[in-house]
Formats: C-alpha cells, structure tokens, sequence
C-alpha cells in the first residue's frame, strides 16, 4: 500500500507499523467518575467495520510522525491521512 | 586533550572504501552531527536560530542546506546538523548556544555510520537499496528510508553523490549491503 | 543427434551451436532456442510423465502456460525442479533432466497406475486413505509423497544470490508484444517515465511467432526498429526475462527478473534473479492471449500440441515437432498454422475442422464437420483417429498434432485484487471486467482485441488515455485486422480419458464425476478433481473444466462463473522472495562498542534482538561455561567487573514539559526529581499490566535521560512518541533516541570506585558524599573527553554506568582494563549480569513477561494515585488485585545441589499435583556463586506472606520434583548496603 503522508508525500506502507483504531486518541479523563469502565472501554472495545476505518499508523522509517489513516478495509482505498497531532488538537487534547 | 582513540564504525583506524565499477563507497567518519528539535510554540524562533547557525534558511520537509554548518530535515520542525568532525567534535554545544531555549539539542554524531556513494551509476546500486525514488532525487534533497530494516537518512548531494546516514552499531550490515548492491547493479 | 527437425528461418543464430544435455544425452542447440525448442529439433518429443498416472508427456505449449514439459534444471546444489522446458533459455553447457519417472523416461514403473485409472478418478485420495486414521502419518502420506513428486529438491542450500529492487514509473507496460510496444512508443516519445516488462526473453510477443507482414515488411523488422528507438529513450526502461507477478495495492507491482537464469555460470556478485517492486502512477495490461485446446480422447500424448504453439516452434524457432503434421481446429486460426507450416515444408496430413462450412484448401487436404475421436502411439503420437462428418472414421498417420480451440485474452492480472472477469460472446472468451485493480487498463488481445491491427491501436490508445496525453497517436504500422469470431467447442462429445488439467491428470470425466457427487461450485470443483491448482494454475484448463461443469449443470459459462486469480502469474523460487535477507543477513547485526576488543578476549557472543553481545569470556583452562560465570560474578563481587551495557535503550527526553511527560509515562512520581538524580521508574500498559522498567537521569531542569530494556527499546521510543504526539499533543516535549551514540559501560563491585577514579577527571568528585547512589552528572574522563556517569548499580554492588561517544568505546574499555589490573578487574557478559541481578533480586525480561502487573513484581505501592500516568487506572481493576495474587519471591532448593528449572510450577508440600493446585511458577533461574547454590526467582500466590514455606517445584513434562523453599527474592545484601557505599 502507499500511504500519502501530509509532509512526505506517497510513501510505502511497509515503513509503517501500524497500531489500530483512532479512537485511541480519545483517552478518557482519570478523574471521571466512572474512570474505570471508560478506561476498559478504551482499552479493550474496538470496532471492526468491513468499509471506512479511521486507523493509527506510525512511519517509524520516516519521519516519526504519528498518522490518522482513513482506509477502506475491503479495498484497501485510503480517503485520508492526517497528522495525528493535528487530530488530537482538533478533538479537544491538549496537555 | 584527552588520549583515548576512536575507532569507525566499521572498526578500523582508517575509513573503509570500496570501489565496484564507476561507484566508490566510502566511509565517513568525520562528521559531527546533533540534533535539534524546536520547543512547542517556539517553532519560528528556533527556524531563525537555525537559520543563523548554518547560514542558510532552515530546511523544508526533504531538504538540506548550509554550509560548513548545515542542516538536514528529519522531521516536523526537526534537524540533524551536520559540520565537520575534527573543528565541530562538540556540535552540540555550540548549536545549543545558538538556539537556547527554542529548541531542545542533543549530541548525534555517534549515534550514525555516513557512507557516501560516488559514480556515475550510483543510482543503479541505490535502487536495490530503498524504495526511494533516487532516479528522481535532486541536489539538496533528502528523506528517511529502510535499507535491509535499517532506519537510513539518504542525503542527495549532486548526481553523482549520495550520503547514507545508518545507525552505527549495524555499520557491518548497511556496509555489506551497500557493497553487496553495488557488485550486483554494476 | 542432429536437428534433424529443423526449419529454415527462424530467430536463432545458426553460427554458434551450444551443447546441452537431457536425461545425460548430449544434444546440439543454437543462441535463441528453449530447451523445449532444441528437444523438438532434436526429434525428442517425451519430456515427462505426468503426476497421477504417470502417462509419457510432451511439450504442449511455446510458453509459460507450460502444464507437461516440466524439468529439473542443472545439477548439484544449483538444481531447481519443476521449470518449464518452454522458458528455459538455452545456453552452452545446460543440463536438464525428467521428472516424475523412475527408474527412466521411457521405462516408469509406476505407469502402472495408468491401468488403475479406475480408481484413482477425481477425490480418490479423500475417499481411500480416510481411515484408520493413524495410518495416515505413518503409511499413506509418505507413500503418497514418495509417488508423487513433482520433482526433487537437492536438499542442499543454493549458492546463488537474489535481489531486491524497488522501481519507479509513469506508466508500467506489461507485455512486449504489439499493442506493449505500440503503448511504449506512445509513452515513450511523450517523455513519461516507462517501464515495459516482458516475460519473454526477446521483446515482440506474439509478433516473432507469426509471419504477418507490418508496413508489408516482416513483422520483425518493426519489432527491431521500435525496441531500437525504446532503448535510445532515456525514459523507458525495457525489462525482458520480467515476469510481473502480481498486481498490489495502489499501483505497486511485483515483477521477477531472470537476470542469470541464461547463464552458465553467473559472474561473481550478480544475482540470478531480482525481485522488483514497481510502484506505478499507472499501468497497462498487454498480456496478450493463450490459445485452449480440445478435449478429446487420449489428447495427452506427445506431439499433441495446441496449433499456435506448433506455429511458434516453426515460425520463430525454425523447428518442427515431427514431419507430418495434423491439425485439429473449430476456428481459423488453426488454418494459420497448417499455412504457415505448410510453406515451411511439413507436410500437413489434414486440417480437421469440427465447423461444417469451412472451405477447401489446395495445398492440403480440409476435413470440415470432422472430429478426432482417438490417437495411437506408445510414447509418442503415430496416428489420430477422425470421424468425418458423414459418420465414417479414418486414421491419419502424423507425428504431431496441433490443437486450436480458439484463444482467452490473459485477464490473470487483472483479477488480483478480487475483480471478475466478464464474458464475451463474440470472442466466447472471459475479457477483463469492469472491476480492475485501480490504475490499470488492458489493452490488446488481453482486452479482446485479436487482430494485430486492433492489438497496435488499441495499446497506443491505452497510452494517451492512462497518461492524459493530447494529441494523435504515432504512426503505427499497417497491419493485418481480421475478424475474429469463435463459437465454443470445448470437448469432442463421448470422450471420458480426455485431459483437461495434463499437469494434474484431470480429465473431462473427473469433471463429470465430482458433478454427480455433489460438487457444484466452481471452487469446489477446482479443490475436488484438483484440477488448475497444479505449477501452471490451469492457464490452458481451466476454461474447458469450467465450460464442461456449467453445461452439466445447465448454467452459462458466466452464470458458473471463475475460481479466483491469485498472484503470482507463474511461480518463484522462495531464494527470490528472500532475497539477500538470509544466513547472517536475515536481520542485521549491531555490535557493541567494545566488539572488537571482546573478540580478541576471546568472548563467547549471543545474539539478543539484533544485537551480538558477550556472553562470557572464557580464560584458558576453562572447560566449562560455568566456570567463567562463576569467576566473572566471584571477582566482580570481590573487587571491580566492567560490562558493556550500551544495548540498553536509551532516549533523551527534553523540553519544559519534560518532567510532566514521564510522570504520565511512568507509574511513579518523576516531577520532583532533582536534577543530577537518577530514578527507576516502571511502565505499565494502558490495561495496567507491566511493560517496561528502566532509569531515568535528570540531567538538567529539562532534559533527561531514560532509559529501557534492550529488548524493548524500539517499542518504548514509539510508545513514548504516541503518548506525546496522539495523547497529549501540546506537551513541551522533544525526544530523540541516543542508544547508538554512546558507549556505556557498567562499572561494578566494592572497587568500582577506585578503578572510575583514575580515569575520571580529578576536578569531578566521585566520592560517597560527592556522588552518591542514584547521582547522575556530564563530567569529562582522560583528559577531557565529554562522559555521562550514572550511580546505577544492577548488580547489587557499589557500580556505576560511565558513557562515553560510541567512537571512544572501544579505547576506554581497554583502559578500564589496563587501569583495573592492580584491582583484578573482570570483564563479564550478559550470563554473569543475569546471575548477580537474580542474586540481587531486579526484574528484568522474565519477570516482566506481558502478564505481570506492578503489585505481581513487588511494586504495587509504587503506581502513584495521586496523577494520572498510562495504566494507573486500569491497575487498581478488582481482578489484578485479589488477595492470592501473584507475588515474585526467592526460591532455593532444601538440598543445595539440587537445580532449580525456569518454567517449572510451584505446588504445596503435598497433596495432588495439577493444574487445579498450581500455586506459581518459576521465571528465572541460576547457579549463585555467592550463595553456593541454585536459586530461583518466580511468581507465587500470595508469596508475599509466605517466605520460609516448603513447596514442591515441578516440571511433569522432565518429571522433575525438587523441595525447596520460598524465600526473599533479595538473596545478596538485601539492605542495599552495597550498593550505597
């Protein structure tokens, strides 16, 4: 697969390691009152769609930036690819 | 002055030069280099910082630029400085001097075996090494790639000269396929 | 022998003649030729014997569609079995041998089977070796393996060298033939980047195996003027002997280059083949067509050949299969090869066409309506046996006979990423469907398009629409644009031992029987009668197997549909897919800075991750590991042991946030840690299950230096990376791994000091007071080399890690060493290291093994509750915390010489033995010099409260049972007197 990276341009899937579901980036708050099962929510519960997946790749062999990839899991399409910094922010993350 | 002898990477007094066909690899021992990674909101000051270091303005995603000092991109808002080893053997502290508290520095130059391949069909050795498109590759170009799982930097000096940046404790193992892709391409 | 079945023509060169051998006869060949052309023109029509029934087999086809002719090329360590007689480029000194048969080719004993035939139809061995189950390992498989056989491998390794190359194109042409060509030229002449592969070793496809004039000159004038031009063009890259093998995602190809296979000998260095990735903006199938054949009985004999393969072997090989020749065709093209054969002096025995309408030819004799029902001859055809249109049957007296059931556009490609292909009724043919892999189109012959002109126009066409390319196409040549219609006929009616699949031995019947069982998916139909699943993928079988099971069925040829193309088009050796990625080379190696001075001590290394370290450094006289082991902990714990430990994983976290970072990424507290302190600190996972322990040195307000294990360095700075870039994304806080820059070394035992004080600048104190346990500082040794010193031991002893640039590591070992002889320093490997951190009672790799959580290692109240760090939460969950969890402890045997075995279970005193009274495990075990005895540290259930209990240690799988006893984990200076001195 080749993966648009937002700086580096078209570059090859097998210098990235991939992780998982994006929703990894939204990391509950440990203060909540229900931490806990937020937390084994986060950790354990993923969904597995056949079509448009938001995914967490990392170009270890490149520049070292965590990506958001939008890739079709049937055809493998990829619709977009963001910084994953750039997301975090947009979802709200901070410090 | 202190009296302990380096050794290069490949473990030898003298740098290791191989030469198949038109191409010579040769191994680069004396080059400094740090790190420098701009502090979060201080992007602008640390680029202007850079700027005056090497005396060029800071390089854009995959491109080098300097002169005795120069730098090349690694990553957002991240450079490797490059100077000569033997006037700049502590490069890192005059490049912290210079950016102070806009960037974060750290000491680089043993952290990397520099190979550089010279010839007229370079590229040919190249294209058996990484998946760049190095028949494209411009003077001042430069991007991060896996030779043989080898995280590389492959700097594109002219047409005919390409600096490889490997991590030093597999210099054994880039240099045999370095060599290895040579004696087949050429 | 001579060539006796030579022709005049040809693409050889009649002015060097090669020599080759098959079976050990020596024949004669020239520049040009196949093995399977030069075995024709040598009269050699037997090349093999086929897999179940082991009936005498020829060539069928002229290329790597190839089911029969299947050899064993060359000898020795080089020998490589099931290759394709019709590929094989022939070169001087070239062996070849045939496979399936025992003791010969023309003599196999287990033709025999051929008699059985009966039983051994389609699912023979799922319905026979069923039962009793327990023969199938022991009797039937290997009998059925030794049978079998599609070749043999040397069983030696192969000495050859393959690469891997990554390429890139505008437009990826794959197939030279005219519509490839006619597509490079266009491409080429507009300055795009191309790449034009073709399995053939000669570019021009179809076009050197016809007569058709171009321009009205011989078509291979043109085929030479325009590789001529191609290979002036900087921006084209011609790649023949290129297979490409599979069609990848987003425009990546896989392609094989036989760089050496037309060798005798390859020169030293080069490879034998280079497997290619070809990334390409876009790419154009011209992949041409394979020509099926007819079903009929007994069709398997050699010299039953497909016609156009016959026309090949004539036209561009000047060879002939045998002197008279029939041909056996539903469409016209067939006429093509009894014409072109005809002018080149076969005599052509009839031309038998099932159409009843086909008009008469007077150069040979035309049999319209008429089938062949039969052929005779032992190992090899002498007559086929026809039925006329009126009824009648007649012998024909031929030693060839060429086959034409019409032609299938090559659409394999364009069907690895899931699509189907559609079928087209004028052709009667599946052409590539609407679904192709993205950025490909086909253009040719393999899109349908059968005549040359059609075939030049359309790969021209193909060009400036993949490219977006204004303007005309190039001047193509005037060629010949026949129509081309074919009306299916895929089976003479009656036939039962008709072969479809000859590399498989499938015939029509087998199709026919696994219908009547019940088999009625096409992929089941494959999976049953076994038939396309052979080296050739069922290229020239598939369709007829396919054609006969939807007729049964009563379904249309669409309506039953095709099995899946999978890449790769043909086979590949696995030495291609490895590559240079073997031996020694399979990862590659990182060596320590002190390498080379612990080689001339004569080390023993072992390989940990990618990394080579020592292992321990025998002195002469030792005749056992142990003893170096021993000696390397005794003197160590006695006076000073130096040990390189630059493997460790070490990362330079800065910035103003820096400190904040690590309390998220450690468990415990790092915030107040000050600077020129060192701390350990232990990383959870975000379901609170341990992940990693290491250091971490404050080495200013904003920067320190941490540290992890070696094996999980990688994982760690990628894990670090997504906390800082996804989790907390406006953190002040830059990281950089540091691991390889420096050389560190690990300074240890009660002289640790007095030896670091002779090295160590004197304006750097390193006294208790001065640098104390867990001090870390930038100091300078030997006259001013920059250094870091850290006061970690992890032995237990006063120690010290001292690093230095890696460039200086190996000249300050040698120093330690010299400056440590009044001291008796040591040098220790990684076995002495492991022994003294169980003596010392540290957690490392066993311990924290992916299971274990922070309370399991002892370390429960360090996972502070007062800030959130990654693990925290899920760390304080009911089931990681129930009151018999596991807690590491010490663990000694009652009697002193008995061993302690890593992996074995804890068990009460008594009472049963299972896994229901588990009570815990041992991860780590060793022999202790300083306690005299074997010790072992492991997990026991609430082993917290239980130091002193007597237990049983059991392995039931070594029968292992050893009394020992739960104690401290801390066997040596469990105060920490030591190491605070």
């Amino acid at each position: 697969m080749i993966i648009h990276h937002p700086l580096l341009g078209p570059r090859d899937s097998s210098e990235f390691v991939y992780l998982g579901d994006a929703s990894l980036i939204d990391r509950p708050d440990w203060q909540d009152d229900d931490a806990v099962t937020a937390f084994h929510d986060y950790a354990y519960l993923r969904d597995n769609p056949a079509g448009l997946h938001r995914e967490l790749w990392f170009h270890e062999g490149g520049d070292r930036s965590w990506l958001v990839v939008t890739r079709n899991t049937v055809t493998h399409e990829i619709t977009g690819v963001e910084l994953a910094r750039d997301v975090a922010r947009a979802q709200g993350r901070s410090k | 002055m202190h009296d302990l002898v380096a050794i290069t990477a490949l473990g030898g007094s003298e740098p290791h030069v191989d030469t198949v066909g038109t191409v010579t690899c040769t191994e680069v021992p004396k080059v400094a280099l740090a790190s420098v990674a701009a502090r979060a909101g201080r992007e602008a000051e640390a680029r202007k910082a850079l700027e005056k270091l090497i005396g060029a303005s800071a390089p854009d995603v995959g491109q080098f630029g300097g002169d005795v000092v120069s730098a090349f991109w690694t990553g957002p808002d991240q450079w490797m400085v490059e100077a000569p080893f033997d006037t700049h053997e502590e490069l890192a502290h005059p490049t912290k001097d210079c950016v102070g508290h806009t960037a974060s520095v750290s000491e680089q130059t043993d952290a990397w075996t520099r190979f550089d391949l010279e010839g007229t069909d370079v590229r040919a050795a190249l294209e058996l090494l990484c998946n760049l498109n190095c028949q494209k590759m411009g003077a001042g170009e430069t991007a991060r790639t896996s030779i043989h799982h080898l995280g590389c930097f492959v700097l594109c000096r002219s047409t005919g000269l390409f600096s490889l940046y490997g991590p030093r404790s597999s210099a054994g193992s880039l240099h045999h396929a370095i060599v290895a892709a040579m004696k087949s391409a050429l | 022998m001579t060539q006796d079945n030579r022709l005049s023509g040809g693409q050889i060169d009649r002015t060097k003649t090669l020599n080759f051998k098959f079976d050990n006869r020596s024949y004669a060949a020239h520049p040009g030729d196949t093995l399977a052309s030069a075995l024709l023109a040598n009269g050699v029509r037997l090349m093999g014997r086929s897999f179940k029934y082991h009936r005498p087999r020829g060539v069928l086809t002229a290329g790597s569609e190839e089911p029969n002719a299947i050899v064993e090329l060359r000898s020795g360590d080089r020998q490589e079995p099931n290759t394709r007689a019709t590929t094989i480029e022939m070169f001087d000194g070239l062996e070849a041998r045939s496979q399936n048969r025992w003791p010969s080719l023309k003599f196999d004993a287990l033709a025999i089977n051929d008699r059985f035939s009966n039983f051994l139809s389609a699912g023979f061995y799922y319905k026979t070796f069923m039962w009793p189950a327990a023969f199938w390992e022991k009797l039937y498989e290997p009998m059925i393996r030794r049978a079998a056989g599609l070749g043999s491998l040397s069983m030696q390794e192969d000495p050859d060298e393959y690469d891997k190359g990554f390429r890139h194109c505008d437009l990826l042409i794959i197939g030279a033939g005219p519509s490839g060509l006619a597509a490079a030229l266009t491409a080429g002449r507009a300055g795009s980047d191309v790449i034009l592969a073709d399995e053939d070793f000669a570019l021009g496809g179809r076009l050197n195996s016809e007569t058709f004039t171009l321009n009205d000159r011989p078509a291979d004038e043109w085929v030479a003027q325009t590789v001529a031009e191609l290979s002036a063009m900087p921006n084209v890259r011609l790649m023949p002997r290129t297979t490409v093998i599979g069609a990848f995602d987003h425009g990546i190809y896989g392609a094989v280059e036989r760089t050496g296979d037309h060798l005798a000998t390859l020169p030293s260095g080069k490879p034998r083949q280079i497997l290619w990735r070809i990334y390409s903006q876009r790419a154009l199938l011209c992949a041409g067509a394979t020509e099926r054949p007819i079903a009929f009985e007994n069709n398997d004999r050699p010299g039953v050949m497909l016609a156009s393969a016959l026309r090949t072997y004539a036209n561009r090989f000047a060879t002939t299969a045998a002197q008279r020749v029939a041909i056996f065709t539903n469409n016209d093209d067939g006429h093509r090869t009894a014409a072109d054969l005809h002018n080149k002096g076969v005599k052509i025995a009839a031309v038998v066409d099932v159409r009843p309408d086909v008009p008469i030819n007077y150069d040979y004799e035309v049999l319209a309506g008429a089938q062949v029902v039969d052929t005779k001859g032992r190992l090899g055809l002498s007559f086929v046996e026809v039925k006329l249109a009126d009824g009648s049957k007649r012998t024909l007296d031929c030693g060839a006979l060429g086959v034409s059931g019409g032609w299938n556009p090559n659409v394999h490609l364009t069907c690895h990423q899931r699509g189907r292909p559609i079928w087209n009724e004028d052709l009667a043919a599946f052409v590539p469907g609407a679904d192709l892999p993205p950025g490909l189109t086909v253009a040719g012959a393999a899109n349908g398009m059968m005549s040359t002109h059609g075939a030049l126009q359309s790969g021209a066409q193909a060009a400036v629409e993949a490219l977006e390319l204004g303007g005309a196409l190039p001047d193509l040549p005037k060629a010949e644009d026949a129509q081309v219609s074919q009306t299916p006929y895929w089976y003479v009616p009656g036939c039962a031992r008709a072969w479809l699949d000859q590399q498989n031995d499938v015939t029509v019947k087998d199709v026919k029987l696994s219908h009547q069982e019940g088999f009625r998916s096409v992929e089941h139909l494959k999976r049953y009668t076994t038939l396309g699943m052979a080296t050739d993928q069922g290229k020239t079988s598939n369709m007829g197997g396919l054609a006969i099971m939807a007729e049964l069925a009563g379904k249309s040829i669409p309506e039953t549909g095709t099995t899946i193309f999978r890449p790769p088009y043909t086979p590949v050796s696995i030495g291609t897919l490895a590559g240079r990625m073997k031996g020694q080379e399979f990862h590659p190696t990182r060596l320590t800075p002190s390498h080379y001075w612990a080689k001339e001590r004569g080390a023993v290394f072992v390989e940990v991750g990618n990394w080579l370290r020592a292992q321990w450094f025998p002195l002469p006289g030792e005749m056992h590991w142990r003893e170096s082991v021993d000696r390397e902990v005794r003197q160590t714990r006695a006076s000073v042991g130096v040990c390189d430990c630059t493997t460790l994983g070490k990362i330079d976290v800065q910035g103003t946030d820096a400190a904040d970072f690590l309390n998220r990424i450690y468990c415990n507290g790092f915030a107040k840690l000050a600077v020129g302190k060192t701390r350990y600190g232990l990383m959870l996972r975000e379901d609170g299950i341990a992940m990693d322990d290491g250091t971490a040195g404050r080495m200013a307000e904003d920067h320190f230096v941490v540290t992890t294990t070696t094996a999980n360095a990688v994982k760690v700075y990628q894990h670090m990376e997504f906390v800082r870039q996804c989790l907390f994304p406006d953190m002040d806080v830059q990281l950089i791994s540091t691991t390889e820059a420096w050389a560190q070394y690990a300074v240890a035992g009660p002289n640790s000091r007095k030896l670091l004080q002779k090295i160590v600048d004197p304006e750097f104190d390193i006294s208790n007071q001065g640098f104390p346990f867990m001090a870390c500082a930038n100091i300078t040794v030997c006259g001013g080399l920059r250094a870091r010193l850290f006061r970690i031991s992890f032995s237990g002893e006063l120690a010290f890690e001292i690093a230095v640039p890696s460039r200086y590591g190996d000249a300050l070992m040698r120093r330690l060493m010299q400056e440590g002889e009044e001291f008796n320093v040591v040098p220790y490997g990684t076995e002495a290291l492991g022994v003294m951190r169980i003596e010392k009672g540290h957690a490392a790799g066993n311990e924290l093994n992916g299971t274990t959580t922070a309370l399991n290692l002892g370390m429960g109240r360090m996972v502070s509750k007062k800030k959130d760090s990654i693990g925290s939460t899920l760390s304080e969950r009911e089931g990681l915390n129930e009151a018999d969890a596991l807690n590491m402890v010490g663990v000694k045997p009652v009697n002193s010489e008995d061993k302690i075995t890593a992996g074995a279970h804890l068990m009460d005193a008594s009472g049963p033995v299972d896994a229901a009274h588990d009570q815990g495990y041992i991860t780590s075990a060793a022999f202790s010099p300083s306690l005299d005895s074997h010790i072992g540290l492991g997990f026991l259930k609430n082993g917290g409260d239980r130091q002193g209990e007597k237990m049983r240690l059991v392995s039931p799988l070594t029968d292992l049972t050893v009394e020992v006893e739960i104690v401290s984990a801390h066997f040596v200076d469990p105060e920490g007197e030591r190491l605070r001195a």
